[in-house]
């Protein structure tokens, strides 16, 4: 868990769910929703439909072949007309290869439409989970965040290029079967038709059965994931209590609730795609029943239109297969699409104002005003009645228990939320109006857990300015105090940290997030401070970097240790979301009151 | 690249038969199905040249039928189909069975070995990486064995067609012979070429991956910064790569596709050619000719079936190599058969104990499956620590970071074993102990907490049968009880992945709940309450100080208030203990000591004047 929760700890996820989600759309709407946002799915369309429909036109040639050679090649009066036979061979064949080609282009073109449609949608999505407020990215959430643009949109790639083909291509198929079998016998037509609609009927049943085995699939291997994880990331707790038994049971039981859940949808699935084969064989039975008694009743039937009309009716049932089999799929595809779009469509909480204003140049003063924040869905506020004065290039902290609302003063300055009612202004402007161009260059957030990403100490601290050069970012270190650690390290500023920064401790990566919001030389500072121990050198580096780093510039800071707070004009104690007491801390420690509490427990601590 | 490729073909072959042989009554079952379901496909094509030469033809003829000529051709129509559903379902319910037994199978020996293979093991493998070996790798070792039953009633199925063929009419047998060649060709150049694109599809897949993680993890950094727009920006070029790998994809299966299509259709009219010269020389009937070019019509998707199989085959191999990785890891801790029978307090002896890590191991690897692990000469961290603690006495480990406190700490409830020396419990090596009897005597709680997804109870007794009302007296001790009080349903409340979420702070409360529950004859708390607030920290200490824990302890600190639990100090100073005593005498005659224990106040001191220096000298 990162800090941005850990004052709400009891808080359920609901409140993070995104706006769009829990509506479950059908499939239509899904699709249209879906066009909307992705309009390079329709790019070509047309086209691409019609080649589908040359391309299944191929498949017809067989039917068509049989019974030309049949009725006028073969079965000609006066003996087999081979030359008749020969010329329709020959035609046929050209047939198919038109077709083939059409089919490659049909191909390509799904390929290339759908998978830059996808791309686009990707990258549309994960610039949306930036822009969305931090009560979406809550470290629980993260995973699922990451599957929207990973493996939800691989899952639609999958379905449109392997699904995706079969289903227009079918579709175009079921049509031109239906015309031809028309054409020969609308009758016997008739007769196929009605076979399948109570196959039709049950569909959609049928669907909704399998969408449930394969949601409960996907669950259990959650489950099974959890299970695993806990001999991973449990190892050391699993051999110091010797639970190697019990974890092992633990995760075994996972398994076979998997393997279950597995077997069984693999049976449902069988289920559907076999009643298809079934009612297939009752229509076949049903026309040849029906077609000779049609043609010995003289309807204009002929042997070869008959057999002919049989090829068709498998032409016809194939489709109709493929529909069944592809549905388990198409469930898990529009459940992807469906997370997609929920991510896409979903209305940032906190906007970057059109137009705006920027803020004034010069040191910055920073005002809460009456302001009340409420998470969605939370009972209770976590900050409630909260007027503030930071006077420019003064210091601020922010002190008080574990679940006091502390780290919400950070967010709202910071912009990541907006306040529930009241509001909140640097330099005078209120942040709401404030351009997010302006407003992330000059208000700068040092966050608790320092997070790194997996580069050199250089790009990690190019982050707060891109354009910054390595020797203005060594220059950096050194005006923190900071230039014997850098140059300590194996090569210096082009050391790479590691994913998350792990190759360096939790506090020297303190120092170089520190390094990152100097080079960023914001006017208005937000400090959380990290509160897990670092040893006692580097937390000497830390503080002094630190106040190299607020030296003159507008700062709060959410305080979790006493000796920050000693050192700031004005300290601001909380408790469940109210401002308890206010001074400097001369003043408040002589107090009766949380504050002298507060800081009697952490003297004795040092002791 | 050719002869990798056979190589594959074949290691991917062998992958296979050995899951044939794990689970062979089911595959044999399955591919009984599967043989069934190919005799009928064909039996339908002849069943349809029977009912045109048989019912239809004459029934136009002659202008009449007979209801027993009709009911006949239904019902063989529809008893085939039946034969041929239950076909479809021994194959595939038997191919599932199969499939996902292997998986829970290989999932069963991955998770024994990653709780059976020592911690030094874990830390050399990257979390992520395991649990794919146990996820998706294994799910990748049999993912073939899906459509492998297929693929063989397939081949059964090409054998019974070619005997049928040369049984209906051997002329046009030879045109069939032409054609399944041509299919299997076709089949295999395109797996060939197909590898390498989607090697690198998957590649960039999990490079975009990558790129989200990271990019999420770090969003407050992101979104602090305004750095949105370049993070979207590293995103996209990715993103677009892997869209034109699989665009690439697509031209090379737009191919494909179409070519499997035509040549069957290219066989059924070259059938029609051939049998109409038969068929005026009276070699060959209407019926046989209808019957073969139904038979190329159905055939041409079964064959597929074998490609799938051929195709994936490089997929199945680098799962299966990273599955043995795991499996083939040697290591583990052996046991004596000394029970632990004492109560009370333990002695704890440490006697020359050294211990170096092992290398890092490469996550990714190569490909060859060979479990080469790269040895480096490894830095010690450990060397020579002796020390011992009598029975019920505190002693805290004190060194800078980096000096091989955790370490020592895992040495001391064998977590790991050091490579000389001996850590001794009641005078007894810890490695002549029963298995699960150091467990029994010592509890470690740790600065990282791990929780269970369990509840509150069962995260503090993980599953030993303790009354709640100890579960209540070991929570109190650790200032846990007001907090859980406080949960929606208090003990029984779920937490861990799926539950409440704790902070930091109550995570670690709970694990030293789960520690002093069990009464340990030895406790240690590696630097165990970092997380927790002051305030409660100070609590805490107080308790421990009071309470009659009955127990030898051992405490890594860096603060004062954690120390003055301590009888005793030991120094260490990069891997080696460089003094013992008291608070007192460590901090008269250690310099590193003072200076590393004075440093917060120092710092307090520098800034905050004097006001800070009266009170640490209080």
């Amino acid at each position: 868990m990162t800090r941005m929760s850990a004052n709400r700890p009891l808080e359920t996820d609901d409140a993070l769910t995104l706006a769009g989600a829990g509506r479950r759309d059908g499939a239509l709407a899904t699709m249209k929703r879906g066009l909307r946002l992705v309009p390079e799915l329709r790019q070509g369309l047309g086209l691409t439909l019609l080649l589908a429909l040359i391309a299944t036109g191929g498949r017809v040639v067989v039917p068509l072949a049989v019974q030309q050679t049949l009725d006028r090649g073969l079965l000609a009066t006066g003996g087999p007309d081979l030359s008749q036979v020969a010329w329709i061979v020959a035609g046929c064949a050209g047939i198919v290869l038109v077709t083939a080609g059409a089919a490659y282009l049909l191909n390509y073109r799904l390929f290339r439409t759908t998978e830059t449609a996808l791309a686009a949608l990707r990258v549309r999505a994960f610039r949306r989970v930036h822009d969305l407020s931090m009560l979406h990215q809550q470290a629980a959430r993260r995973g699922s965040l990451v599957s929207r643009v990973t493996s939800d949109v691989d899952q639609m790639s999958v379905f449109m290029q392997w699904g995706g083909i079969l289903v227009v291509t079918s579709t175009g198929q079921l049509l031109i079967a239906t015309v031809l079998m028309a054409v020969y016998s609308w009758q016997l037509t008739l007769l196929v038709w009605a076979c399948f609609v109570p196959l039709a009927v049950a569909l959609p049943k049928l669907q909704r059965r399998l969408a449930g085995v394969y949601a409960t699939v996907r669950e259990r291997i959650g489950d099974l994931l959890g299970a695993v994880s806990e001999s991973v990331v449990g190892a050391q707790t699993v051999r110091a209590y010797a639970v190697e038994d019990r974890t092992a049971e633990r995760i075994d039981a996972a398994i076979d609730r998997h393997y279950r859940s597995a077997v069984r949808a693999q049976k449902t699935t069988v289920l559907v795609f076999t009643s298809g084969e079934l009612v297939a064989a009752l229509a076949n039975a049903a026309v040849v029943v029906a077609g000779v008694l049609l043609g010995i009743g003289g309807h204009g039937l002929t042997a070869g239109k008959l057999v002919a009309f049989l090829f068709l009716v498998t032409l016809f049932i194939a489709p109709v297969q493929v529909a069944s089999e592809a549905l388990s799929e198409a469930q898990n595809a529009l459940a992807s699409f469906r997370r997609v779009l929920d991510v896409v469509d979903a209305e940032p909480d906190v906007a970057d104002p059109a137009g705006g204003s920027p803020l004034p140049p010069g040191p910055l003063a920073v005002r809460f005003d009456s302001v009340m924040f409420r998470y969605p869905q939370a009972n209770r506020a976590a900050l409630v009645d909260v007027d503030l004065e930071i006077r420019p290039r003064s210091r601020v902290a922010v002190v008080g228990e574990t679940g006091s609302g502390k780290t919400t003063f950070a967010k709202l300055l910071t912009r990541l939320m907006d306040p529930t009612s009241g509001q909140v202004l640097v330099g005078g402007v209120p942040l709401t109006e404030v351009p997010f161009g302006s407003l992330r260059t000059r208000v700068v957030m040092v966050p608790q857990d320092g997070f790194l990403f997996d580069e050199s100490v250089a790009d990690n601290v190019r982050y707060g300015r891109p354009d910054a050069t390595d020797d203005e970012i060594v220059a950096a270190f050194g005006a923190l105090g900071l230039g014997d650690w850098l140059s300590g390290l194996p090569d210096g500023v082009l050391t790479r940290v590691g994913q998350r920064g792990e190759a360096l401790s939790v506090g020297e990566r303190q120092l170089v997030a520190i390094a990152r919001a100097y080079i960023a030389d914001p006017d208005v500072l937000v400090l959380d401070e990290a509160t897990s121990a670092v040893d006692p050198a580097t937390e000497v580096r830390l503080t002094r970097a630190l106040d190299s780093l607020t030296r003159g510039r507008t700062t709060l800071i959410i305080a979790h240790r006493l000796a920050t707070a000693e050192n700031a004009d004005e300290i601001l104690v909380v408790d469940a979301g109210r401002v308890v007491q206010r001074g400097p801390h001369a003043e408040l420690v002589t107090q009766d009151g949380p504050y002298a509490r507060l800081h009697a427990s952490w003297v004795s601590q040092r002791q | 690249m050719s002869r990798g490729s056979t190589d594959v073909l074949v290691r991917g072959l062998r992958v296979l038969g050995i899951g044939i042989r794990e689970q062979w009554r089911v595959f044999t079952l399955a591919v009984i199905g599967s043989a069934l379901y190919g005799a009928m496909t064909v039996a339908s094509a002849f069943v349809m040249g029977w009912v045109t030469s048989q019912v239809i033809v004459p029934a136009f003829e002659d202008g009449e039928t007979t209801a027993g000529a009709l009911a006949g051709a239904a019902a063989l129509i529809l008893g085939v189909a039946i034969l041929k559903v239950v076909g479809i379902v021994g194959r595939r319910v038997g191919a599932g069975i199969v499939q996902y037994r292997l998986q829970a199978s290989y999932r069963r020996r991955v998770t024994r070995q990653y709780l059976r293979l020592p911690l030094s093991w874990h830390q050399q493998h990257p979390t992520g990486t395991l649990l794919s070996n146990a996820n998706a790798d294994v799910e990748a070792s049999w993912y073939t064995m899906a459509p492998l039953p297929f693929a063989c009633g397939t081949l059964i199925m090409l054998v019974i067609t070619a005997v049928a063929l040369i049984a209906t009419d051997p002329v046009l047998a030879i045109v069939g012979f032409i054609v399944f060649p041509a299919i299997f060709t076709v089949n295999f150049v395109y797996s060939r070429r197909m590898a390498p694109l989607m090697t690198r599809a998957q590649q960039l897949r999990a490079e975009v991956s990558e790129i989200a993680h990271e990019s999420f993890d770090g969003a407050l950094v992101v979104k602090t910064l305004g750095r949105e727009g370049s993070e979207t920006g590293r995103f996209r070029q990715r993103a677009e790569e892997l869209r034109d790998a699989m665009i690439r994809v697509g031209r090379l299966r737009g191919m494909f596709d179409p070519a499997m299509e035509a040549l069957p259709t290219f066989g059924t009219l070259a059938v029609l050619l051939v049998g109409g010269l038969r068929l005026r020389s009276g070699d060959t009937t209407v019926g046989a000719l209808v019957s073969v070019a139904y038979l190329f019509s159905i055939l041409a998707t079964p064959i597929r079936a074998i490609g799938w199989v051929l195709g994936d085959l490089p997929r199945v191999v680098v799962g299966w190599d990273r599955v043995q990785r795991v499996l083939r890891a040697e290591g583990g801790q052996e046991y004596g058969a000394v029970r632990p029978g004492r109560t009370g307090a333990a002695t704890l002896e440490v006697a020359g104990a050294g211990f170096a890590y092992g290398p890092q191991v490469d996550p990714e690897g190569d490909l060859s499956g060979a479990y080469a692990e790269e040895v480096r000469q490894p830095a010690p961290v450990l060397t020579d620590v002796s020390f011992d603690v009598a029975a019920g006495r505190t002693v805290a480990l004190v060194g800078p970071t980096g000096s091989g406190k955790s370490t020592l700490v895992s040495l001391l409830v064998r977590l790991v074993d050091p490579d000389s020396g001996a850590v001794l419990l009641d005078h007894e090596d810890l490695r002549e102990l029963v298995r699960g009897g150091v467990a029994d005597q010592a509890a470690l709680v740790s600065q990282a907490t791990f929780l269970f997804d369990d509840t509150v109870r069962g995260n503090v007794t993980l599953g030993e049968d303790i009354d709640d009302e100890q579960v209540r007296a070991a929570l109190s001790l650790a200032q846990a009880e007001r907090f859980v009080d406080a949960l929606p349903q208090g003990l029984d409340t779920r937490i861990g992945e799926r539950g409440t979420t704790l902070s930091g702070g109550q995570r670690q409360r709970l694990a030293l709940a789960r520690a002093l529950v069990r009464h340990p004859r030895l406790l240690i708390l590696d630097d165990a309450t970092s997380s927790v607030d002051p305030a409660v920290e100070a609590a805490i200490l107080r308790g421990l100080r009071s309470a009659d824990l009955g127990a030898t302890v051992v405490v890594v600190a860096y603060r004062r208030a954690t120390i003055a639990l301590a009888d005793e100090v030991v120094w260490i100073e990069r891997g080696r203990v460089v003094d013992r005593g008291t608070h007192e005498e460590l901090i008269g005659r250690t310099p590193g000591y003072a200076l590393l224990v004075n440093a917060y106040d120092d710092e307090a001191e520098r800034r905050a004047g004097l006001v800070g220096a009266e009170e640490a000298a209080r």
